[in-house]
């Protein structure tokens, strides 16, 4: 009964030009892409762009934004978004400095606690989102405040050192790599940084938990009504969102050797921006952790680039801006063809 | 007399696909011409060409005997002709009047918005319809039938001459249904040209004068709609005849009754409702829109909070507050919302197929087992004959027919003893009808038991071994399957308001 097959329509040879064109239409390569010209763009412009140590700051600067925006991609997937991911980052980093500092613990302590109140927070926001059916809009924007101010309160608004553990700053200063390969110095953080996009990746591609991440943005109500706990994978999503940014609230604390309670706002929005130019579609369902570590690259190349270039750090904000809404743009001609 | 409507050689190409090869259509003034095939015939490209939202590539268009070339649907209104879509396009927060009138408000000076004049003149075209709506009332806060007649009086208020209605009585109970017909007759006394869009052959011998059939993007002929009988309308739809073998009600008395819902209640929508289901049997739900059906079985499938009842599987009670509790129980609900409450559409076949089970390929860890699951996915493919290119293929790029296919394989895997159908052929096309009711019917010779909720009662009178009948949220009776049911019977038990009758007909 060939009559009410769908049409499909056939994959037909195409010009190479052509061809080149509907791939870069795709928004990953688009973004890839973007990211390349960058580079050369701005190598061409400045010599210094290319050095190795200009490499390492770019890559160094990006970690911590890229930790924070490989977290909000999970939540973002769902169909939802955490604006918490920044203020959460600096309560995370106020805990590590109260077991390490403060308590004199040793440092694996302070790094499991950090990790474990950011789960903690995530399922917080999880559970008003899942269970209390606040929006995740309000829910992680009330988040965003409690931690802000619980951040102030637990430190007395003081920065937290971590001089008692001098080991703390190898978290993302220290450079294994280094000791291997002296030529290139890539400092642990930008190690950790990929290591979190590839677990993150794995877990979003291989199993059930990132399963269900895609299936609920794409149709919760189907997923429920197929006798899934919705509520549960929720929020174990943003319980696992809210584990990564505590292992950014570690890299932070650890570059700057200190927690500063006063840090942290506005994070999250250069987070939710680097998923966006990855590719990830705000209305869920859609998304890649290599989208985000090139979003979070481009941002990163961007505001180095435009540093090296000496200009002024106002219109590296206004470029930014610019950036985000070329991206989305790009990306919803990508799909209206589609 | 002047044709209202002349197509002649239309032709239209997608990207890969030949959507209309030389198709030709005309309507006369005043009558109801019914525009039918399958999904995927070409029916909608047909009259979106018509009504401006696409271009033909080739052919030509007269209206009203002069050669025309809309180029969006504000032509095409401007020549006469106006579309009532399948899908509502009503803004929900927005009162009856706003709707109908929405762009062309009446205004007072300084743009001031005149309300006054506004709803005097949705009231009139209410009025004229035989319509009791409040010009004010907010749409969203109307039922579906309703909203399907506020636009409906929205496409009138261009006064039309050419009106194309894309299934109108999707949404409609049989007295609303008898309303539109009412409005449809006047508009024909008027002159008014209506193309007519349905799946239902009874409406098409209630109201249609001529029949148009598309097969595959091309003209297969016109004939006269009251003479012509319906097996060869649906033989000239699917190229073929559909023999229909008469049901065989087997004798399931023996059988185990695998579910038992006893004194099911919540407020006025579902009313003391208790029956039985034996395993292989498939008991039918029939009643008018908002009998409380789908609220039944969304009930007991824990998708919906309950305020009283019991319900046992196998015998055994089981208390179900969710459809996670209900799965666990072996109970399967197939929406009639496919699109809505069935389907991931932007993920592949395989893991729609999955999306019950996916326990089953997970490891401890938590890592997903892909070969299995695509191993298991490619064999429901298999067994229910899904036309996918793949088991990687989107499930939103498969058909009607096909993604229902997909739905019942997610239950099978999962291993539901018990499966729930709410209205399993709405939106599938003829030919894919009688393959899902050889499917439900193979489904129950193995065993399962199946409640199958539809409007249609040619569907419930098909399939059902049994038939239980609602009305207003209450259980008004159970009758027999077979040849000797009539729909007079059915229609008795679904239309009998009286609370306090009493039910007839076995109850177990």
């Amino acid at each position: 009964m060939s009559t009410q097959e769908m049409p499909i329509p056939e994959a037909k040879a195409k010009p190479v030009w052509l061809q080149l064109i509907s791939l870069a239409a795709h928004q990953r390569v688009l973004a890839f892409a973007s990211l390349v010209v960058l580079v050369i763009g701005f190598s061409l412009a400045s010599p210094n762009f290319l050095q190795m140590s200009n490499v390492i700051n770019i890559l160094q600067a990006t970690s911590v934004n890229g930790v924070l925006a490989i977290a909000v991609t999970f939540v973002i997937i769902t169909g939802g978004i955490d604006l918490s991911v920044g203020t959460m980052m600096t309560f995370t980093a106020v805990i590590a400095g109260v077991i390490l500092t403060y308590a004199g613990m040793p440092l694996l302590l302070g790094v499991v606690g950090a990790i474990g109140v950011g789960a903690l927070c995530g399922l917080c926001s999880g559970v008003f989102v899942a269970k209390l059916k606040i929006p995740p809009f309000i829910a992680t924007l009330g988040m965003m405040l409690i931690l802000k101010g619980l951040s102030l309160v637990i430190s007395g608004t003081r920065p937290i050192y971590f001089n008692d553990t001098p080991s703390f700053s190898e978290i993302s200063l220290g450079s294994v790599i280094g000791e291997v390969f002296p030529s290139a110095p890539f400092p642990n953080g930008v190690l950790i940084l990929f290591a979190v996009a590839l677990a993150a990746s794995y877990i979003l591609r291989r199993t059930v938990l990132g399963r269900y991440t895609f299936a609920l943005g794409s149709n919760e109500e189907a997923v429920r009504l197929s006798g899934v706990n919705t509520d549960a994978w929720k929020m174990a999503i943003y319980a696992l969102a809210g584990a990564i940014v505590g292992i950014g609230g570690l890299l932070i604390a650890s570059r700057l050797n200190s927690a500063q309670p006063a840090l942290g706002l506005g994070y999250e929005l250069e987070a939710i921006a680097a998923v966006v130019i990855g590719g990830t579609s705000l209305s869920g369902g859609r998304g890649t952790i290599v989208g985000t570590l090139i979003g979070a690259l481009i941002m990163g190349v961007l505001t180095n680039g435009l540093r090296v270039l000496s200009v002024a750090q106002e219109w590296q904000t206004v470029v930014t801006g610019a950036i985000i809404i070329l991206a989305v743009y790009a990306d919803m001609m990508r799909r209206k063809k589609s | 007399m002047t044709k209202l409507v002349e197509l002649n050689g239309i032709e239209k190409r997608f990207p890969g696909v030949h959507a209309l090869k030389n198709v030709r259509f005309d309507l006369h003034p005043g009558e109801v011409h019914a525009l039918m095939g399958e999904n995927g015939a070409g029916k909608s490209t047909l009259m979106k060409i018509l009504s401006g939202i696409y271009q033909r590539d080739e052919g030509e268009m007269r209206v009203k005997g002069e050669s025309v070339n809309p180029q969006g649907p504000r032509d095409a209104l401007d020549l006469g002709i106006g579309i009532i879509h399948q899908e509502l396009s009503l803004m929900n927060d927005l009162t009856a009047a706003e709707n109908v009138f929405i762009g062309r408000e009446p205004r007072l000076s300084f743009g001031r918005l005149d309300d006054a004049a506004l709803n005097r003149q949705a009231e009139e075209i209410f009025a004229s319809m035989n319509l009791s709506i409040d010009p004010k009332a907010v749409v969203g806060e109307l039922t579906i039938a309703r909203q399907q007649l506020i636009e409906i009086a929205k496409a009138l208020s261009y006064r039309p001459q050419v009106l194309i209605m894309d299934e109108p009585t999707a949404a409609l109970n049989d007295a609303e249904i008898a309303e539109l017909f009412v409005i449809i007759q006047q508009l024909k006394s008027e002159g008014v040209g209506i193309v007519y869009i349905s799946h239902k052959m009874d409406e098409l011998k209630r109201i249609a004068d001529r029949v148009t059939v598309l097969r595959d993007g091309t003209y297969v002929a016109t004939v006269p709609a009251k003479e012509t009988p319906v097996s060869e309308i649906i033989a000239m739809m699917v190229g073929r005849e559909i023999k229909e073998a008469p049901l065989q009600v087997p004798d399931t008395s023996s059988a185990e009754t695998v579910l038992k819902v006893s004194r099911l209640s919540r407020g006025q929508e579902i009313q003391d409702v208790s029956f039985s289901l034996r395993k292989g049997e498939i008991l039918g739900f029939a009643g008018l829109m908002g009998a409380g059906r789908t609220e039944v079985a969304r009930a007991i499938f824990g998708a919906d909070p309950i305020d009283a009842g019991e319900v046992e599987v196998h015998g055994k009670p089981v208390r179900i507050n969710s459809p996670h509790d209900a799965v666990r129980a072996g109970i399967g609900y197939l929406s009639e919302d496919r699109k809505r409450f069935g389907l991931a559409t932007g993920m592949n076949v395989r893991a729609n197929i999955a999306l019950a089970s996916m326990e089953r390929f997970t490891s401890a860890l938590g890592v997903l087992r892909e070969p299995d699951m695509k191993a298991v996915a490619e064999q429901y493919i298999d067994r229910l004959d899904i036309r996918t290119p793949s088991d990687a293929q989107e499930v939103r790029l498969l058909s009607g027919g096909n993604q229902q296919k997909v739905v019942v394989g997610k239950w099978l895997l999962r291993d539901c003893d018990i499966l729930i159908f709410d209205e399993p052929t709405r939106g599938i096309d003829v030919g894919a009808k009688s393959e899902i009711y050889a499917l439900l019917e193979a489904l129950a010779a193995d065993g399962k038991a199946i409640i199958v909720i539809s409007s249609e009662l040619p569907e419930i009178m098909r399939l059902s071994h049994r038939i239980a009948v609602m009305c207003e949220g209450r259980l008004t009776g159970v009758l027999p399957g077979g040849a000797d049911v009539t729909q007079t019977q059915i229609m008795a038990l679904a239309t009998a308001r009286d609370a306090a009758m009493a039910p007839v007909g076995e109850l177990t």
